[in-house]
Formats: structure tokens, sequence, C-alpha cells
């Protein structure tokens, strides 16, 4: 019903800087899409261009089967919930709810009912009559998605909307929006840089780097098989390690150090290996190992980050910190947990048997065509 | 801090009396008989004649035609002063809102040469401003008196600059919540200007009520004539063995006085509440 349909969208700002470049995504209705990425990678840039805040370049958008290139955000049905929340400082939290549904002459009796319903929902009502000056930031965010909701858009648009709570703040508002969005079932695009955000709160991820699409795909796809180095170091904390690995057969050797795997024989000889620091474990007596020359530990309660050097190359491992450390430990990885990428291009490489993973992504490649 | 209290208070104290001492000066020798400050000087004792004077100065018919009374004076400066203030502020609103929020080629430069031919003084362009007049026939009318003085380019600058402090976010907001250009005018941009507003508003009362060559210039009418043309009148009469009604004189500045600082008080209250209240 209000599906968001974007197809080879590109957006080149005055003097040529081209912030996002032939980007498609077709998003379903009522589904909760995260686009994630650093700084400066253009996912603002795109969420603007879906709001209408910002002119499309190149290619279509489309909201509800109707392309909107060319209509006034206003007309676009969609809301959107800022980062700095933009509430209007003279209006009191009422006013600030009810403005849009004013400008667009909505009777007086059913915007008091659709403000009434917004406030008991996000737990505003006590503040209906206090000005955005005298609300904390928590609330203050909660009147912007009030701002959002009343409107009864098809589409729900967010930018960085938690980045300015504290960290407690932000895990419990992140929650509600969640659980706003599930009960509504409104269709979603929310931009973050924060990946733990991104993986809480997609349906489906979009990675996007340089203005260019990585990878889309659900959350623990695009964690268990990233298509790219880019994608495997964003996504998941601690970052994966990456480490160049000469092979030879079924061996690779990372410098003067050497694990074995297995069905490696299509893969080139050069090439980068991925290792999540929390699949790496103490290897017991008799296991083949790489040892982990150790620099220092963070200690994170449940866990412990152990980082250190192998062979000259920093990586990360994630232990439990009832495991005693020396100067050295000697770690060791399921051999099926490996990611293998191009040195060159960063690409995933796949072992052309191991069946499992090549479904997977096939499946992942297809959904959504499916959805 | 504490330390330098004593000095800080005896700073001020100097200041008030620098300050308002020439007005109890005015205020006290308006209470005396012309006469009596010919023949004394100024006096900073209150004399008897407190009453006569003011109701003789508000209401006494004076002039050449004998027709204008203090009142009429004080009311032609009140139009003078208020349509001066409403009008720069509208204007000037306009024109920053028209500058900031639409994109219309050469705006810059545009903004540059209103700003750079607005800042000559009135004084430079009296003459031509007073040929449009005559040609169009507005001498000797409020609207002769107050149009041509509304475009203003420090009104404009102020108002550019606020605007430019207001975050995108909110017009953007606006834009989404569907308000057009005007509503999102009247809607947001008003209201939050408020103490903006009441801030130009004191400064250009002021410079209205103030004004006196271009009054001058434009009427030849007296019941055009404002107090402060009205104090310089008095002072005219210096012909033959008359003396000049001195304490008139002195009891139309204190008038003149008592409305700009009336505005500046009512304004400043409302001026600060806006500037401790309006941080988002
Ligand atoms: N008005 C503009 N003119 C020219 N370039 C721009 C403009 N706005 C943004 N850019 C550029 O476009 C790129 C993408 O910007 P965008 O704001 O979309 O980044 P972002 O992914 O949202 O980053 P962040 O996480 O920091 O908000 C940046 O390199 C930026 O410099
Ligand atoms: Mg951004």
């Amino acid at each position: 019903m209000s599906a968001i349909n974007i197809t080879n969208v590109s957006k080149i700002y005055a003097g040529g800087v081209e912030a996002v470049k032939s980007v498609s995504i077709d998003i379903a209705d009522g589904e909760f899409i995260v686009l994630v990425g650093p700084s400066g990678c253009g996912k603002s840039t795109l969420l603007r261009m879906v709001a209408g805040l910002e002119t499309i370049s190149k290619g279509t958008v489309e909201i509800a089967d109707r392309i909107v290139n060319d209509v006034e955000p206003a007309e676009r049905d969609i809301a959107m919930v800022f980062q700095n929340y933009a509430l209007y400082p003279h209006m009191t939290v009422y006013d600030n709810l009810a403005y849009g549904l004013k400008n667009r002459g909505t009777p007086k009796a059913e915007i008091d009912a659709r403000v009434a319903e917004a406030a008991r929902m996000l737990q505003l009502e006590q503040y209906l009559d206090r000005k955005p000056r005298a609300l904390s930031g928590g609330q203050r965010q909660r009147v912007a998605m009030g701002r959002a909701i009343v409107r009864k858009p098809a589409a729900f648009l967010f930018d960085e909307p938690l980045s300015n709570l504290d960290a407690k703040l932000r895990v419990s508002m992140r929650g509600e929006i969640k659980q706003l969005q599930k009960r509504l079932g409104t269709t979603s695009l929310y931009v973050t840089h924060d990946q733990l955000e991104a993986m809480t709160l997609a349906d489906r991820l979009v990675v996007l780097n340089g203005g260019e699409i990585e990878q889309i795909g659900r959350p623990l796809d695009v964690y268990h098989t990233p298509a790219s180095t880019f994608v495997a170091s964003f996504i998941g904390s601690p970052a994966m390690n990456l480490l160049r690995a000469n092979r030879e057969g079924n061996r690779l050797h990372f410098g003067s150090q050497t694990l074995e795997a297995d069905r490696l024989a299509a893969l080139p000889t050069d090439l980068t290996v991925g290792l999540r620091a929390e699949d790496l474990r103490v290897a017991q007596a008799g296991e083949q190992s790489l040892t982990l020359k150790i620099d220092y530990v963070e200690e994170l309660g449940a866990q412990r980050l152990v980082h250190g050097t192998v062979d000259g190359k920093p990586l990360t491992a994630a232990l439990s910190p009832e495991i005693d450390l020396g100067e050295t430990i000697a770690l060791t990885i399921a051999p099926s947990r490996l990611h293998f990428f191009d040195t060159t291009t960063g690409k995933r490489l796949t072992r052309l048997t191991d069946t499992s993973s090549v479904i997977r992504e096939q499946v992942a490649a297809l959904e959504p065509a499916i959805s | 801090m504490q330390r330098v209290k004593i000095f800080d208070h005896v700073i001020l104290l100097m200041g008030v009396f620098i300050m308002v001492g020439p007005l109890v000066v005015a205020l006290m020798t308006s209470s005396h008989e012309a006469a009596d400050i010919h023949r004394n000087g100024l006096s900073i004792l209150p004399g008897g004649h407190f009453v006569d004077t003011y109701t003789k100065v508000l209401t006494k018919e004076g002039g050449f035609t004998g027709k204008i009374t203090g009142l009429r004076m004080m009311m032609n400066s009140l139009i003078l002063g208020i349509g001066f203030a409403v009008g720069k502020i509208a204007l000037s609103m306009l024109a920053a809102y028209a500058l900031v929020y639409f994109r219309f080629r050469f705006a810059t430069i545009l903004f540059w040469m209103i700003f750079t031919t607005l800042l000559l003084p009135l004084e430079v362009r009296i003459l031509p401003s007073y040929e449009v007049m005559t040609a169009l026939n507005l001498t000797n009318t409020y609207t002769g008196l107050i149009v041509p003085l509304l475009a203003s380019a420090t009104g404009t600058f102020y108002f550019r600059q606020f605007f430019k402090s207001i975050p995108d976010e909110l017009l953007e907001a606006a834009r989404i919540d569907g308000a057009g250009p005007f509503k999102f005018f009247i809607g947001v941009i008003v209201p939050l200007s408020k103490t903006m507003m009441a801030a130009i508003f004191i400064i250009m009362f002021v410079y209205g009520w103030n004004q006196y060559l271009w009054p001058t210039l434009m009427t030849t009418d007296e019941s055009f004539f404002t107090l402060v043309r009205g104090i310089k009148q008095i002072l005219l009469v210096w012909v033959g063995s008359n003396i000049p009604d001195y304490n008139e004189a002195f009891a139309l500045a204190i008038l003149a006085m008592l409305p700009p600082v009336m505005i500046v008080m009512i304004f400043q209250r409302w001026f600060i509440k806006g500037l401790t209240e309006s941080d988002k």
C-alpha cells in the first residue's frame, strides 16, 4: 500500500560533488529500513531526497506507486524526525503536534483526538501545555516522534533521531521506536551511523559507502556474510579483524604463522582473511593456533577485548574474563568461521564447495525481489 | 567580585548623577515662572507653578495660527514615532524574509546594494526625497512624513542576521507540515522574532520621535508640527522685550522625553523576558 521505490537515484550537488551514486532500494510496505554508513557517505542526502527537501538529480523516487520527484514535501505523505528535533520553540507541545494537521485543514475535533492519541502513546499527556524548552531531551524526542505519528503518514523518515541523547536513553528510545513502528506498521526509512542501532532496529540494512550501496540485507545476514571488507569492518563491534594471508593449498600463512582450513582451492593465493573477534577462542593443546602477542586488554564485564598483534599485524579477540592472560596467548578459530576477501577490490570471495554459505548468500540476494 | 563592591557603586552613582542630573534640573526649572528663570538661571528646587505650566503647555493654543496645542504636537510625534517603528519593522522583516528564504538571482548583490544606499544618511538624499514628495502632493500629510523614511538598512540587516540564525530544520519541518511561505512567516518567523521586533521598535520609535529636519521640510501646516519642533518654536519668540517662555520650553522637553522613556521601559521588559526565555 505504501511501498517506497528508489530507482537509480543520484545526487550531484552544485560544484559537481556526487553525494549519492545511482542508488536503488525497494522498500516493502511496513518495512523498517536502516541506512547506515560512515559520516559523509550520503545517508542524509538520500533521505532528504525521499522527503523532498533536496532535489533529485537523476533517477526516480516512488512513494505508494506514485513518482514524487516533483512533489512538494507536504504532498508526499511522509513525516520526518530530525536529529535536533526541529520543534517550533514558540509553540506548546500540543501546538507542535497539531501544526501539520491545522495546515491541512483537519477539523478541530479530529485534531484533538489525534493529538490525544499520540500523546497517550508517547506518554506526553502531562506535557501538552509546555513549551519545548521546558522538556528534557528524551521528551523533546518524543514530541518530535509525536509530530510524525499524528499525521498518519505513509512513511516515517528518521535522520539520526537518537544521536543527541545519552547512551541509556538511546537504548530505551530505540526500543520505543521499534515497538511503535511495529504497532503502527508504517514504512520507515531510518538513517544512523551507529551500527548497533542499525542492527537492532532494521528489518533490512542498507550499508552505504561513498554514496554507493555496499550491501542490502537482513542484519544477521549482513553480519554473517558481509559483502566486502568495508561492510565487515563497519558492521559488528569490535570490527572484524582483517589479515593479509598467502594461501598454499589449504594452508593460510599469516607471515610466519599458519592456519589450515578446508575447501580453499578456488581462492586466489593472495587474499584478505576476516576473523570476528567473537569467533576466536583459546586453543586447546594440540590444536592449530595463531599466537597473539598481547598489547592491552579492555574489560567490558561480560567479556574482555584482548588487543595484540599476530606477526606484527593488529588483531582483537573477545574472550571470557575467566581466562588467565600472559604475554602471549594461542588462539584458534573454526575454519568455517573464516571470511575471505579479495585484497584489491575488497569484495567477498566464496569457497565454491561451501554450499551452506553459497545458498545463504543466494537467498539473501533474492530476498529484496521476493518481498 | 566582593572586593570592588563599593567602588562599583561609586561609579554607578556617578553615572546616575551625570545622566539624571540635567533631567532633574529641567523638571525643577520648568516649575518656575519664565521671569524667575530669566533672572536666577536654572534651579534644582521646585517652584510653585508645576501644574499651571504643564496645563498651559498641553492645552494653550499657540503658534502663528494660534491653533496648535501641546497635546496636538504630542499626538503628531506619537503618530510619527509609531508609524516609523511599525512601518520599518514590517518592511524590513519582509525584505529580510525574501533575502534569506527565497533563492533568487543576485540576492546577495541586491542585498548589499540596498544596504549601501540606505546607509547614506537621510540628509544626503533629502532634496530628491523632497522633490518626489512635492511631485506626489504629499507635503503636509502623515504619509509624506512617514513613508519616505521607512526603508531601513539597519532593520533589514538585523532581521537578515536573525533569520539566518534560525535553524534550517525548522523551515524543513514546516515544509513537511504543509506550511507555505505565508503560513511559515506568520506562524513561525513572526513569533520567533518577537524579541528582535521589540528591540527594533525601541530604536526606531526613538529615531522617529526625534526627527527634526524632515518634518520641518515636509510640513508647513502647523497642525502637523511635532513636539521637537514645538520646543524650537517657543524659543524663537526672542523679539523685542519678550522673554522666551523658558519654563514652557523645559516642560515641553520633559514631555517630549516621556513617551520614549515609557516605550523603552515597556519593551525592555519584554525584550529581556524574550532573551532569557527563548533558548531553545
Ligand atoms: N549542499 C551541499 N553542497 C555540496 N556538497 C554537499 C552538500 N550537502 C552535503 N554535501 C556533501 O555530500 C556528502 C554526503 O553528505 P550527507 O549529509 O548526506 O552525509 P551523511 O552520510 O548524512 O553524513 P553524517 O553521518 O555526518 O550526517 C558529503 O560529502 C557532503 O560534503
Ligand atoms: Mg547526516
